[in-house]
């Protein structure tokens, strides 16, 4: 099976199935599950039973289907914060290779300074002042994870920018927004939409961390890392409730990063090593 | 030599001192006032008033700072705003637990993960190299609870074998000690080792590119002589490198196996300080934790110098 021209590999097919039914379950939640994430159904955990094929929680709603809503929660608000944090590291990225000088010096010690500590115990330092409303989780997890895309799109920009094409377009008198999507962009595409999956991948992780160590997203909104603390005292009556939105968050994992490695091997393959 | 290892120790306090800034202005200057998030909705102006003189926020940031920063160098913390006791009490126990967990954990780690990295490097291409490479791929993307819950099922609820949780006292015995945290080490070995062996393999074969690495096989040295006697060592300094990058990631991940575990350490204390708004002490455990994350990441700096007599001399 070939796909954009590219050999598609078994991972890379199994990742991409994985990454589509996800997807599916969390834009078609409202259709696919069959009980409202809020609904009491029955007693708190009850049996699976052919009308709840993992059983009930602990306030006895479906299992299920509260897995499947949580698939929205935890994808779109990684996904809202993936986006806000390749807006801003790919911008001060660009235009620190761009501009150069003070500006790239400024936001170059800028991020050593914020990579001098654990992203997990920063966050933890912003959540304890300003709360854990979901928009202040995401400001902070997308600014906090810019400094990475940061790091890869000002290496990547400086190798592009030293060359004639973007030399022609400042001489020409262009912007630097215009230099920056027109001429920069187009040619660091491949490997930032890598980076992107990778980015997604931790950024879905942390806020689930985030969420099971009590400090993400907050109740009633069914999410993976919050549910598997909800279920985690059910781990000791040898239930597998807790294991059931943990796998999931693996699943997902997995498959992204099986979609990165091969796009990754495409990369390296067709620019050589040292690209 | 020394001169080298005296700028890196430099280098480290400056990120300290700059890590130190960073906390203090991401819990004081940021929009919300510091007395009204300690507050939350039971704030009335009077209440405000009284927080905000207890916190000294009546007087300039700068000053506070400087207070602050000052008062920690010389041990003292400040007191919880939740328990009213003083912060370095509250710390030096779980302090002890967490640093407890962390050297088990990298004692069963580093060696395991030097020695599978090693033979991946000797046998690479094949099945075992192959398996290497998707274990870690896999350990990258579950998530420590998973593991931690899986063990939890089967070692401990099933088997009965290991306690699910890791409730040490001050007074629990040594050999006590260790069983109980047998599970949550495990844990982070399983979290850790991937990829600390697949990077050692990576420095290897790095190094086994290089001409002298052909020169050993041409004089028909047998493989693993190869690897273990003329790659191993000049692979040292990225080794020592990644083993450092890796311990320091041990940091937050024991954040998350403690909490699975119910062990009693500094991560449970910051993230029960972070819901209660507990300032003082959120502080205080961030401090320590940049601190353990600076620290490793200077040791890695220095044990390369160490370990590369071209890094002694430089120019």
């Amino acid at each position: 099976m070939r796909l954009f021209g590219h050999r598609l590999t078994i991972p890379a097919l199994i990742g991409m199935i994985v990454i589509a039914v996800n997807l599916i379950a969390a834009i078609g939640a409202p259709v696919i599950a069959p009980f409202d994430q809020a609904d009491v159904v029955g007693d708190a955990w009850g049996d699976p039973d052919p009308q709840h094929w993992l059983g009930l929680d602990n306030l006895g709603r479906d299992l299920f289907s509260r897995l499947i809503y949580g698939a929205r929660m935890s994808i779109g608000l990684s996904l809202i914060i993936t986006c806000l944090s390749f807006f801003i590291g790919i911008t001060a990225g660009f235009s620190a290779a761009v501009l150069r000088g003070w500006v790239d010096l400024g936001l170059s010690r800028l991020v050593d300074l914020l990579l001098s500590m654990p992203t997990l115990i920063f966050a933890f330092i912003i959540l304890s002042v300003l709360g854990t409303e979901p928009p202040v989780l995401i400001v902070t997890i997308a600014v906090l994870d810019s400094t990475k895309v940061f790091r890869l799109s000002r290496a990547l920009a400086m190798n592009i920018a030293a060359l004639e094409y973007v030399e022609v377009a400042k001489v020409r008198g262009e912007g630097l927004w215009w230099v920056i999507r027109k001429e920069i962009l187009p040619n660091a595409m491949a490997p930032l939409i890598a980076e992107f999956g990778l980015r997604f991948s931790f950024t879905f992780l942390f806020i689930a961390a985030l969420s099971f160590l009590g400090l993400g997203i907050q109740p009633p909104n069914a999410d993976w890392g919050s549910m598997v603390r909800d279920y985690r005292d059910m781990i000791n009556l040898d239930s597998t409730a807790p294991l059931y939105p943990a796998g999931a968050i693996a699943i997902l994992t997995i498959g992204v990063n099986f979609v990165v490695d091969w796009m990754l091997s495409i990369h390296s393959r067709s620019h050589g090593a040292g690209a | 030599m020394l001169r080298l290892i005296a700028q890196r120790l430099g280098l480290g306090l400056l990120t300290l001192w700059a890590a130190s800034v960073l906390i203090f202005v991401g819990t004081e200057i940021l929009p919300g006032d510091l007395a009204s998030a300690v507050l939350q909705n039971s704030a009335t102006p009077e209440s405000l008033a009284e927080m905000r003189k207890e916190l000294g926020l009546d007087r300039p940031a700068i000053v506070r700072y400087g207070e602050w920063l000052g008062n920690a160098a010389v041990g003292d913390l400040g007191h919880s705003l939740a328990s009213h006791r003083d912060v370095v009490e509250e710390i030096k126990p779980r302090l002890e637990n967490t640093i407890f967990l962390a050297i088990c954990s990298a004692i069963i780690a580093v060696p395991l993960a030097v020695t599978l990295g090693l033979m991946a490097a000797i046998w690479q291409g094949g099945i075992y190299d192959r398996l290497v490479n998707l274990v870690t791929l896999l350990s990258i993307s579950v998530p420590e609870y998973l593991v931690g819950y899986i063990l939890i099922k089967y070692l401990s609820v099933q088997l009965g074998w290991f306690p699910s949780l890791g409730n040490v006292t001050p007074d629990t015995p040594m050999g006590e000690r260790i069983y109980l945290i047998f599970l949550p080490a495990l844990t982070l070995v399983l979290v850790v080792v991937a990829h600390m062996m697949r990077m050692t393999r990576a420095s290897v074969l790095n190094i086994m590119a290089s001409p002298y690495i052909e020169m050993a096989f041409l004089k028909g040295l047998p493989k693993w002589r190869v690897v273990v006697r003329h790659a191993f060592p000049n692979a040292l300094a990225p080794v020592i490198n990644v083993i450092a990058l890796n311990l320091a990631y041990l940091i937050v991940g024991v954040v998350i196996v403690e909490a699975v575990f119910v062990y009693p350490g500094l991560g449970q204390l910051m993230v029960d300080a972070v819901s209660k708004h507990d300032v003082p002490v959120v502080q205080a455990c961030g401090l320590i934790f940049a601190a353990a994350f600076i620290l490793l990441n200077m040791l890695a700096d220095i044990l390369a110098i160490f370990s590369n007599p071209r890094l002694r001399h430089p120019r």
